[in-house]
């Protein structure tokens, strides 16, 4: 296979229809626009549909329904129009169908702005929508692995019959870089889906519904739900960059992490033994290979653009045993590798200091 | 080697596919590469810019705050980037349609009248952006000419292949230009 230069949005965008997508329902929000602008010529090309909606809300029910009939669908939006499918996403989860949903984040609140950024991480990553529920999120850093997780995102939704969100940024939507697809699988094979409502001739009806008006009933399915939150643990997956001798690890995701790997580079060479941990699936958080990664460390940075988000749950799965930093820049800004190192560096010669009492 | 490149000017004029043929041409000869626009909300006639970024290492961040080249076609642009540049960098400005002096002292500077070459020497004033990028590739050497040609292929629609003679032509005015200078 070549490489060929892609812009993010679009090369996700492909990746969904080589991995059965046929499906797209959505509205258009900067910086997400190629992903919808792409689907509306490829999805009749491949004999699939494209509906550009009446509004978000609408288009995350479009979703629900679809995923009901059992088919591979997705939507994609940012910050505000995400806000506006959490509803639909609650109703999805809830009734445990499952979906693709992209949001390629700009900053907030409110309208915002449409430059790049991660605020949407605690939405994301925490439910996002009313009612104990979770969905699976990955975080891509490059195109190429946009491109690599749009297959698994499917995949993971269909096998734990939840909602999965990529959780992409301004960057990756809108920058170009190399990429190789995979190639267009013709014998792919969709997992059956018995429970699908797809005409109930010569069987007992399927019903897909998320009211349970009995609340033992209810409680029954909120802990199935939590059962099921607790076996996907076994999806997390996490990168290390050079963190085998590193007394200070930062940790970042998507965008932000590939800023802070080539300030690994630079603080190698300044002699400072800096290493990187870069969360790939957010929910489930990758807490393993975080303590493993962060084992010889003395401080860890929290690389991020959003205001200390991320640094909660790094916190919390390193159980409060190493002191946890923020670097970050928010509203459209991204962090510098100058701004990083000048932290690092302050740190390291508190070390120094406390070593020489 | 690492470029970090910001090409800017008027909507049309080519910025953003002269950003493209340099990602495309530096891939072409094995680099990392990485093309970002700006996307803010423009009006028409304003002007655009990209970043483009080619390595031999992994790209951090594709957008660029200080760039160690600056290309720009017209005069806003020259006014908004020049202060962000990198000392010893260079700077190539489209002097047609620039009529303002450069301020900055520690770069490089290449300026050309490119929408009046390419309108007296090829007859066609649209190419005025591949003159520049052929005095890029003679000033730089960070991709070669056929590098560039081959990207062109890729960058122009099937149907625009009859104007590959052309813009070839465009891109080597601008190495024997700028080969004059240096």
């Amino acid at each position: 296979m070549v490489k060929v230069l892609m812009k993010g949005n679009e090369a996700l965008a492909e990746a969904a229809v080589r991995a059965g997508c046929r499906y797209f329902f959505g509205y258009p929000i900067t910086p997400q626009n190629e992903i919808p602008h792409y689907l509306a010529k490829r999805l009749p090309e491949v004999g699939g549909v494209f509906v550009q909606a009446e509004s978000e809300i609408a288009a995350i029910n479009m979703v629900y329904g679809a995923a009901g009939s059992g088919a591979r669908v997705m939507t994609s939006s940012s910050g505000p129009g995400i806000s506006l499918k959490q509803e639909g996403i609650s109703y999805i989860a809830g009734a445990e169908l499952p979906c693709v949903i992209v949001n390629m984040q700009r900053g907030g609140p409110g309208l915002g702005g449409i430059q790049p950024a991660q605020s949407d991480y605690f939405q994301a990553v925490k439910g996002g929508g009313h009612g104990d529920y979770r969905l699976l999120v990955l975080a891509p850093a490059t195109i190429q692995e946009m491109v690599d997780l749009m297959g698994k995102a499917f995949d993971l939704a269909d096998e734990y019959r939840n909602p999965v969100m990529i959780l992409g940024d301004g960057i990756l939507g809108q920058m170009m870089e190399a990429v190789e697809l995979p190639s267009e699988d013709l014998s792919l094979k969709i997992p059956s889906k018995p429970w699908a409502t797809t005409g109930a001739k010569g069987r007992t009806p399927n019903i897909i519904n998320s009211l349970y008006l009995d609340p033992l009933e209810l409680e029954k399915h909120n802990l199935h739900l939590r059962n099921k939150y607790e076996q996907m643990r076994q999806e997390s997956m996490g990168e290390t960059y050079k963190t085998e001798d590193a007394e200070l690890v930062l940790v970042g995701y998507g965008s932000a992490a590939r800023v802070a790997k080539a300030v690994v580079d630079q603080g190698r060479a300044r002699g400072l033994k800096v290493g990187l941990f870069r969360p790939i699936t957010l929910f489930p958080f990758p807490k393993d290979d975080l303590q493993k990664a962060c084992r010889q460390a003395n401080d860890v940075i929290t690389v991020e653009m959003s205001l200390g988000q991320l640094i909660e749950d790094v916190r919390y799965n390193l159980e409060f045993k190493v002191p946890v930093h923020y670097c970050g820049r928010v509203g459209g800004m991204i962090p510098t590798t100058r701004d990083i190192l000048a932290k690092i560096e302050v740190l390291a010669n508190l070390q120094g200091e406390g070593e020489k009492v | 080697m690492l470029q970090e490149i910001i090409l800017a000017g008027f909507g049309g004029q080519g910025v953003m596919s002269m950003g493209q043929l340099l990602a495309y041409a530096g891939l072409e000869e094995n680099k990392y590469v990485s093309w970002i626009p700006s996307y803010g909300p423009e009006m028409r006639g304003g002007t655009a810019n990209c970043s483009v970024t080619i390595s031999d290492k992994e790209v951090s961040s594709p957008i660029i705050t200080e760039p160690n080249t600056l290309i720009v076609l017209n005069r806003p642009s020259l006014e908004k980037f020049e202060k962000d540049m990198q000392p010893g960098g260079w700077l190539l400005l489209n002097s047609s349609l620039i009529d303002l002096e450069p301020q900055r002292q520690d770069v490089n500077v290449f300026k050309i009248p490119s929408v009046d070459i390419a309108s007296e020497k090829l007859n066609n004033s649209r190419v005025a952006n591949m003159i520049i990028l052929g005095a890029y590739i003679q000033l730089i050497g960070a991709v070669s000419l056929e590098s560039v040609v081959k990207a062109l292929k890729k960058v122009l629609p099937e149907y625009r292949h009859d104007l590959l003679p052309l813009n070839r032509q465009a891109l080597e005015l601008g190495i024997e230009l700028a080969r004059k200078v240096l």
